[in-house]
């Protein structure tokens, strides 16, 4: 009975279906849009597309003979009346079998483990980066849908854009007000959460000029989606020239104009040639109660912000840390 | 007067957008049916008297699915939906705030009301047949806690027709989710939805730890106990931990919005962080809860379909028991990215990674009980075959979002949302299909055809690889998740084209299933299973297909893993079990309590929603009523007599 040949038919169908389904998927892999993760354009960036190789590989070490071994198994083991291959129905333990694939595992997650902890320590976002530069800071606040960006030794302030000089290391200063939110240049370097009541520091560099693109990662409600920025890498003359051009032919940022952008909607791109001093910290602490200032029965209230802004002075030394 | 009427109803009633009046029209059209059908074949008192009071393990188990592939219905159109929308750029199929709530809800039906139950179900199917018992310890409480499951997934399931859905995902971080930013009665529904189901779940992981410790058959030590059994009983000794988490932290999120506490807010001295971390201690071990029954189902259906011996019991065991341990400790790894600090990120990367050695090890086993075995490919056999591989590699991206700083980039990403879908359809849907394909001629009697089954099996996995791969792609080019929208210039349509056309091959994979448990059900009687259809290991297949109420007619022994098949051994051999007299059986009576309870817990649940305490009240109020009434019903059980059993064995197992 199993003389039989296998009818054309039942070999050819699935073949095609099985070449069909690799096209759909490989197709949109290599005609799709940029895989801007491991494209990196900066430190940090490069680092973690290096990280991603290296579990990668070390995952591959075991899971493709694993993948090999389950199939040539499922094959030699089926059940057809002419299989010839060994049946031994009570077989059911092996001690030397066992402990080498407890030990395996055991290996390859050991290295990947050291690995992963030397990484977490070399990479942790609030670690400076060396250059010998001195890095510009920019306060980050992530806003109902907005990002709003100010960069205190400019005095500039912008919208849902960001510009930063190339080859230089900038530190982000980060705080939220909204709901958490997660700010990623997937270029430069991974994401960090966005947070009301703290601020987060994370280090990144751009290598190269160029422009890049960032978003929020972390879903904060009905418009979170657009919550979308460029990022341009300029020289530093570029950059200069750019602060200057703003300086000149922008609006400032009052408190009432934050006060109106805070509000929950979308915003295009903005640009503002000052903004009240101390914003950051006020935007921090705006939801925080501090047990020895004296807002914490005012609510949020406007006029409450100077005594917000004198409890900050003296918390400001913890921003460095991603205080918690 | 009716002015005021009108405008209750239209905050009451969803209105404006044509899906939901779709909706409602199908809930409309689809209740008087079952109404009229119900009374017209005059099966009310059927219904009530065989399902609604019953406390028959394998009654409320078939209940359970039939529940959650409803659910699986549901969740299945959300997730359409949203295919739908992302397919092309700049789509306006569904307004963000729509959006917003299809995935809430896809991600809450998924986990809460489709796995669970399908788990749950399964468990009571098979647990007590498989330990020689001839029920749960706590019958009664079983009951209950199917019907609070129910009643809470149905409260869920009311909020986009009455009220409005949540919309704040499927966790609810605060907050998104508090009044602030919820005002309406949508996260009501989330809160009381999961609560009153949460309390039938904790009650499940509680009855089956009982009677697993306390009800095996005589003989059955621990370690002879089949892997099923063991894998539920390390799930519910996650379940006994984390579901009590579960219950606080929406208790304490209720206050916030009821009450005006301030637990999750910052003003006033609450933290939105404490919720996300209460919420993932309970999250994460909730994702082995799901899996670890998958992983017995497989161990059972290896072993079966191979005829050969589970390779490495004590492995096995031992990896499951670890497994259960690890999945508390791994919750912080859903947040590497809030800045707690080098140190904590290490320790939660290596906790989590670590898991990959039990589960590795297990799938190690499963391939060497297959190696100089038989492999039958019937279709439990084939969803098993297809989990192995799609598991391995869900596993070791699992493990690459495990390394905390390459976390950085995948987190919130499509490259996650694929891993997830990856390990939960791979994991658990492939195995509680497996099982149901498995265990259904023991649950109904009757074979179900393969040849549909085989179509379903390839559409959906088909589906699956064509659905999800292209979203790992998609989130190395920086698409977020829960994006409503993008533009043209991304660059990442072709990849979210493609996954959609996966998507619905994976729902027309779910149609070749219905249609093929509808052709068994129609020829029921032509299919009619054995005893033993797949030449099983373990004692359920001793007994009839379907089982009767009692189950074991003569209490068995299991002294052997594979009791049965040692038992059939013996037999081939002409070595017979010594004749046992037949002796009266001890049954629990059905009770309504359970049902009428439930519906009250429902009426309170509805209250709260709305804030309508008088409500609320009156619901808690009946809820303490049927406590007090079944403290004093003492005529709770009854004997099965001889006479009776010899008929029902006689006419279940014919001829043999």
């Amino acid at each position: 009975m199993n003389k039989k040949p296998r009818s054309l038919i039942r070999i050819i169908i699935p073949v095609v279906l099985t070449l069909v389904t690799i096209a759909l998927i490989v197709w949109p892999m290599l005609a799709g849009g940029q895989y801007v993760v491991l494209d990196p354009k900066g430190p940090i960036g490069a680092s973690q597309r290096d990280l991603i190789v290296i579990s990668t590989i070390l995952c591959a070490v075991i899971i493709v003979p694993v993948l090999i071994l389950s199939a040539v198994i499922v094959w030699r083991y089926r059940d057809k009346p002419d299989n010839k291959a060994a049946y031994e129905p009570n077989w059911s333990h092996s001690t030397k079998a066992e402990a080498i694939w407890w030990t395996v595992p055991i290996i390859i997650i050991g290295i990947l483990a050291i690995v992963t902890i030397r990484y977490t320590y070399v990479l942790e976002p609030s670690k400076p980066l060396a250059h010998e530069k001195a890095p510009i800071t920019i306060q980050v606040s992530s806003l109902d849908w907005k990002w709003l960006f100010m960069y205190p030794e400019q005095g500039i302030a912008t919208v849902n854009t960001l510009n930063i000089p190339a080859d230089r290391p900038v530190k982000f200063e980060l705080t939220a007000d909204s709901p958490m939110n997660s700010f990623w240049i997937p270029q430069l370097g991974g994401q960090i959460y966005t947070m009301s009541g703290m601020a987060m520091t994370l280090y990144l560099q751009a290598d190269h000029e160029g422009k890049y693109w960032g978003s929020g990662a972390n879903f904060t409600g009905e418009h979170f989606g657009e919550m979308r920025f460029d990022v341009n890498a300029t020289s530093d003359e570029d950059f200069d020239k750019w602060v200057a051009e703003v300086k000149q032919s922008s609006q400032e940022l009052t408190t009432e104009g934050y006060n109106a952008l805070a509000e929950p909607g979308t915003s295009n791109v903005a640009y503002y040639s000052a903004f009240p001093e101390g914003l950051f910290q006020n935007i921090v602490t705006k939801y925080v109660v501090d047990g020895q200032s004296a807002h914490s029965k005012h609510g949020t209230s406007k006029e409450a912000s100077g005594a917000i802004q004198n409890a900050t002075d003296t918390s400001n030394q913890d921003e460095d840390k991603s205080a918690n | 007067m009716l002015e005021g009427l009108k405008e209750f109803a239209s905050e009451f009633f969803v209105t404006g957008d044509p899906l939901i009046y779709g909706a409602m029209v199908a809930i409309g059209i689809t209740m008087i049916t079952i109404v009229a059908v119900l009374t017209y074949f005059k099966k009310w008192g059927w219904l009530w008297r065989n399902w609604l009071t019953t406390v028959d393990h394998k009654k409320i188990g078939i209940m359970y699915i039939i529940a959650s592939i409803i659910m699986l219905f549901r969740g299945g159109v959300d997730a359409l939906m949203m295919r739908l929308q992302l397919a092309m750029p700049n789509n306006e199929f569904l307004n963000p705030e729509h959006y917003n709530q299809v995935f809430t809800t896809h991600g809450t039906i998924m986990i809460l009301f489709m796995a669970m139950p399908f788990m749950f179900g399964l468990f009571n199917v098979i647990v007590p047949l498989q330990i020689g018992a001839r029920d749960v310890a706590f019958p009664f409480l079983n009951a209950l806690s199917f019907w609070l499951f129910f009643l809470g997934a149905m409260l869920f399931n009311l909020s986009f027709v009455i009220g409005g859905s949540p919309d704040a995902g499927w966790l609810s971080y605060p907050p998104l989710s508090e009044l602030s930013h919820s005002p309406g009665v949508g996260q009501n529904f989330y809160i009381w939805g999961i609560q009153i189901s949460g309390i039938g779940s904790l009650a499940t992981g509680i009855n089956f730890l009982v009677t697993i410790i306390k009800m095996r058959a005589p003989g059955m030590r621990w370690m002879k106990m089949p892997m099923f059994t063991w894998s539920v009983f390390s799930t519910c000794i996650i379940i006994l931990f984390a579901f009590p988490i579960l219950t606080v932290t929406l208790a304490l999120l209720f206050l916030d919005r009821f009450a005006g506490a301030h637990f999750f807010t910052l003003d006033l001295g609450g933290n939105p962080m404490m919720y996300i971390n209460l919420i993932w201690m309970w999250g994460h071990p909730e994702v082995y809860i799901v899996v670890l029954p998958a992983f017995g189902v497989f161990s059972e259906i290896v072993s079966t379909f191979s005829r050969k011996k589970l390779f490495g019991y004590k492995s096995m065991v031992f990896a499951m028991l670890i497994i259960s341990f690890l999945s508390f400790f791994t919750w912080a790894h859903h947040f590497f990215t809030m800045g707690s600090g080098a140190d904590v990120n290490a320790f939660f990367a290596v906790t989590t990674m670590l898991i990959a050695i039990p589960t590795g090890v297990k799938i190690f086993n499963w391939l060497f009980t297959m190696y100089r075995g038989r492999i039958r490919m019937a279709t439990p056999m084939m969803w098993t075959l297809a989990f192995i591989p799609c598991f391995i590699v869900g596993g070791m991206t699992g493990v690459l979002l495990s390394v905390a700083p390459a976390d950085f980039q995948f987190h919130n990403s499509y490259f996650l949302i694929a891993h997830f879908h990856q390990v939960l359809i791979g994991g658990v849907v492939f195995g509680y299909f497996a099982g149901l394909y498995y265990w259904w001629p023991k649950m109904f009697g009757f074979q179900l055809e393969e040849k549909l089954g085989k179509w379903a099996f390839w559409t959906w996995n088909i589906g699956f690889y064509v659905c999800f791969m292209p979203q790992y792609a998609v989130g190395l080019m920086g698409m977020t998740r829960r994006l409503s929208t993008y533009g043209w210039d991304t660059g990442w349509w072709e990849l979210n084209f493609v996954s959609t056309i996966g998507a619905f091959l994976m729902g027309v994979g779910f149609l070749f299933q219905v249609a093929q448990i509808a052709d068994g059900i129609r020829k029921y009687k032509s299919l009619k299973a054995s005893a033993d259809p797949w030449d099983g290991r373990t004692l359920e297949w001793s007994i009839p297909s379907p089982a009767p109420e009692y189950n074991f007619a003569i209490t068995p022994r299991g002294d052997d893993i594979d009791e049965w098949w040692e038992e059939k051994e013996r037999r081939a051999k002409g070595i017979y079990p010594p004749e046992q007299p037949l002796e009266p059986i001890h049954m629990p009576k059905n009770s309504g309590i359970p049902f009428i309870m439930s519906v009250f817990w429902f009426i309170a649940g509805f209250g709260f929603v709305f804030g309508w305490l008088w409500m609320a009240i009156l619901g808690l109020a009946g809820v303490g009523i049927c406590m007090i009434a079944r403290s004093f019903s003492y005529d709770t059980d009854y004997y099965i007599p001889v006479d009776e059993i010899k008929r029902t064995e006689a006419s279940l197992r014919g001829s043999v």
